[in-house]
């Protein structure tokens, strides 16, 4: 059992995995629901998949606790102060502000801003100021009685998912003994939003060409930034060997393998994966949960002996 | 020339495949790979490189230490929080959260902040089998993907009419944010490929209300419609309510994944398979608009 000592942060686990559909909401859900069984009591899962969370669907007793609308400050140009000297034109690198002096328009696109305050400074004229518009919202739900899910949930129409992400992670809760963040797929910006402040990434891929090229990007991504990862093979036994070869070859360690089974993907269909969980399922986790802790514990006894 | 773009909102609900499927099928036609962050294309097409370009990505700041004075004035500014005290007290931008504005290096009093812009993004133009391929690969962690997604499909809409071609095919990027929304705008037909699950349905409700925002006629493709014929009717049900066209209810089939490790469309696996027939018949929809 990991109970978080006094005045120390909880645990991060970020689940990521460059191609989409490998498995990335079956492997949070479950882990959240079996480490909450026998390893951690209080744990939040924060789905950081803006663009479509779907963490909810699978976890259904949690109750709707709180909601808060997320917002980007975008800047309005006052026109009877601006003198249409395109100074914040010059400074704005996203080019999101439009100014035609001979027609004496100003006007600022709001799908390209990101809110970086740029043009409120380069403005000598105290004709820009900013206003709060919505790039989506970020919920918060209680399951069970020490189990939290945080969900954010972007806007249609925005193009601000990264800061959105940046904000849900905000809602990580220092009372928790463990928190996972669920990211979206790919490699590019709004994933390294996810995974930056995790202290472990668990990479969930498929034996499968496309899974494989794509969890080599996502290895290479996460060595830039510098950050401890494993790998859980899903859907093991379709397609080929090549991602075992891969892995083994470049020394990551596989934290598991779940076999390929046509019964569970049916089970996932309707959004019934936690309900009836056959023990198989569970030993499979807690194998996977029992590599993880051992992992922790060795790093933070590392620790220990460098202090 | 008709432009038209394979989305889904969810990943892996078998939009690479499909399009591949497509390759096959449409005779003149040009093919862009949309999905710049995990392109998979490339895999089944096997491209012949003509053309590499360099696409210039976001700016990065960085302090030079030397002629740093630690004042802090661009710590306080930097909104996105990527400015901070180092283990040497010295103050250090964090590449990963620079969001690439340029306001501390503008506001520097000593002017020891330079940006560069990263040069770690490729796109390419190339020959395959079933025509031109425009695709592109993004460097791990790299910003800007809606902006590389205007760029292929910008050139590959101008091959497609230099080489006076009848379609122009994008495989588009999961999800509904900035890259989905780039391979969306100006295209002529939306095909959403639909996985019959729970979160195939969630996510291609939010995808079509996009896509409404756009006014683009739009086409719908069930796959994998026998893991649970429960979630294939209430997809149905959404169509029906929506009034969106269905052009075919592919079977979950391991074949395509067999196909995929053989490098080949899975027409060119197996062209009598239920699953080859089905995406011949959509084609057919398609082209008898």
């Amino acid at each position: 059992m990991i109970t978080k000592q006094k005045g120390k942060i909880p645990l991060k686990l970020a689940i990521a995995s460059g191609k989409g559909g490998t498995g990335k909401t079956t492997v949070a859900v479950n882990l959240f629901h079996f480490i909450s069984k026998k390893f951690a009591q209080k744990i939040q899962l924060i789905d950081c998949d803006v663009e479509e969370p779907n963490d909810l669907l699978f976890i259904q007793n949690a109750e709707f606790l709180t909601e808060e609308i997320a917002t980007q400050l975008i800047p309005v140009i006052d026109n009877s102060k601006c003198t249409y000297c395109r100074k914040c034109v010059s400074y704005c690198e996203f080019n999101a502000i439009v100014v035609i002096p001979p027609v004496q328009f100003a006007e600022v696109n709001s799908s390209l801003c990101h809110s970086c305050g740029a043009c409120v400074v380069a403005c000598e004229y105290g004709a820009i100021t900013e206003n709060p518009e919505e790039i989506g919202t970020i919920r918060n739900y209680r399951v069970g009685p020490d189990r939290m899910l945080t969900e954010g949930r972007l806007k249609i129409g925005s193009a601000m998912q990264t800061m959105l992400i940046k904000q849900v992670k905000q809602h990580a809760r220092e009372d928790m003994d463990m928190v996972i963040f669920d990211a979206p797929p790919g490699t590019s910006c709004p994933v390294v939003e996810t995974v930056v402040d995790a202290d472990y990434v668990i990479l969930v891929t498929e034996p499968t060409p496309f899974g494989l090229y794509d969890l080599k990007l996502t290895v290479e991504m996460l060595r830039e930034i510098g950050k401890p990862f494993g790998v859980i093979i899903n859907k093991a036994g379709m397609g080929d060997h090549k991602v075992q070869n891969f892995l083994s070859d470049q020394h990551i360690e596989i934290l598991g393998e779940i076999p390929y089974s046509r019964e569970y993907a049916s089970k996932y269909a309707t959004g019934n994966i936690l309900k009836n969980t056959n023990s198989e399922t569970e030993i499979q986790y807690e194998a996977i949960i029992r590599k993880l802790m051992d992992r922790n514990t060795e790093d933070e006894r590392d620790n220990d002996l460098k202090r | 020339m008709k432009e038209i773009t394979i989305l889904s909102g969810k990943g892996g609900t078998g939009k690479t495949s499909i399009t591949a499927a497509l390759a096959s099928i449409a005779s003149q036609a040009v093919f862009c790979d949309n999905d710049v962050d995990a392109a998979d294309l490339h895999l089944i097409m096997r491209p012949t490189i003509r053309e590499e370009h360099t696409f210039l990505g976001g700016w990065t700041a960085t302090i030079n230490e030397n002629i740093c004075n630690d004042c802090g004035i661009c710590a306080d500014i930097c909104r996105f929080d990527a400015i901070h005290l180092n283990g040497h007290e010295r103050l250090e931008i964090n590449p990963f959260s620079c969001d690439g504005c340029r306001l501390c290096e503008r506001l520097c009093p000593v002017q020891a902040i330079t940006s560069a812009q990263s040069t770690n993004n490729s796109w390419y133009v190339s020959d395959t089998r079933f025509g031109v391929l425009v695709h592109a690969k993004m460097g791990p962690g790299e910003e800007n993907s809606g902006k590389l997604v205007s760029e292929v499909r910008k050139k590959a809409k101008e091959l497609a009419i230099e080489g006076d071609a009848r379609y122009l095919i994008n495989d588009g990027p999961p999800g509904i944010g900035c890259a989905a929304i780039s391979s969306l705008t100006g295209t002529d037909l939306v095909i959403m490929v639909i996985e019959s699950t729970i979160s195939g349905l969630h996510d291609v409700r939010r995808l079509y209300e996009l896509i409404q925002i756009f006014s683009i006629p739009t086409y719908a493709l069930l796959n994998k419609i026998d893991i649970n014929p429960l979630s294939t009717s209430e997809i149905e049900e959404f169509l029906k309510e929506k009034s969106i066209p269905l052009l075919g209810k592919i079977p979950f089939d391991e074949r395509m994944v067999e196909a995929m490790i053989e490098g080949k469309t899975i027409i060119e696996f197996n062209e009598s398979l239920e699953t080859s027939k089905v995406i011949m018949e959509a084609w057919n929809k398609i082209e008898n608009l």
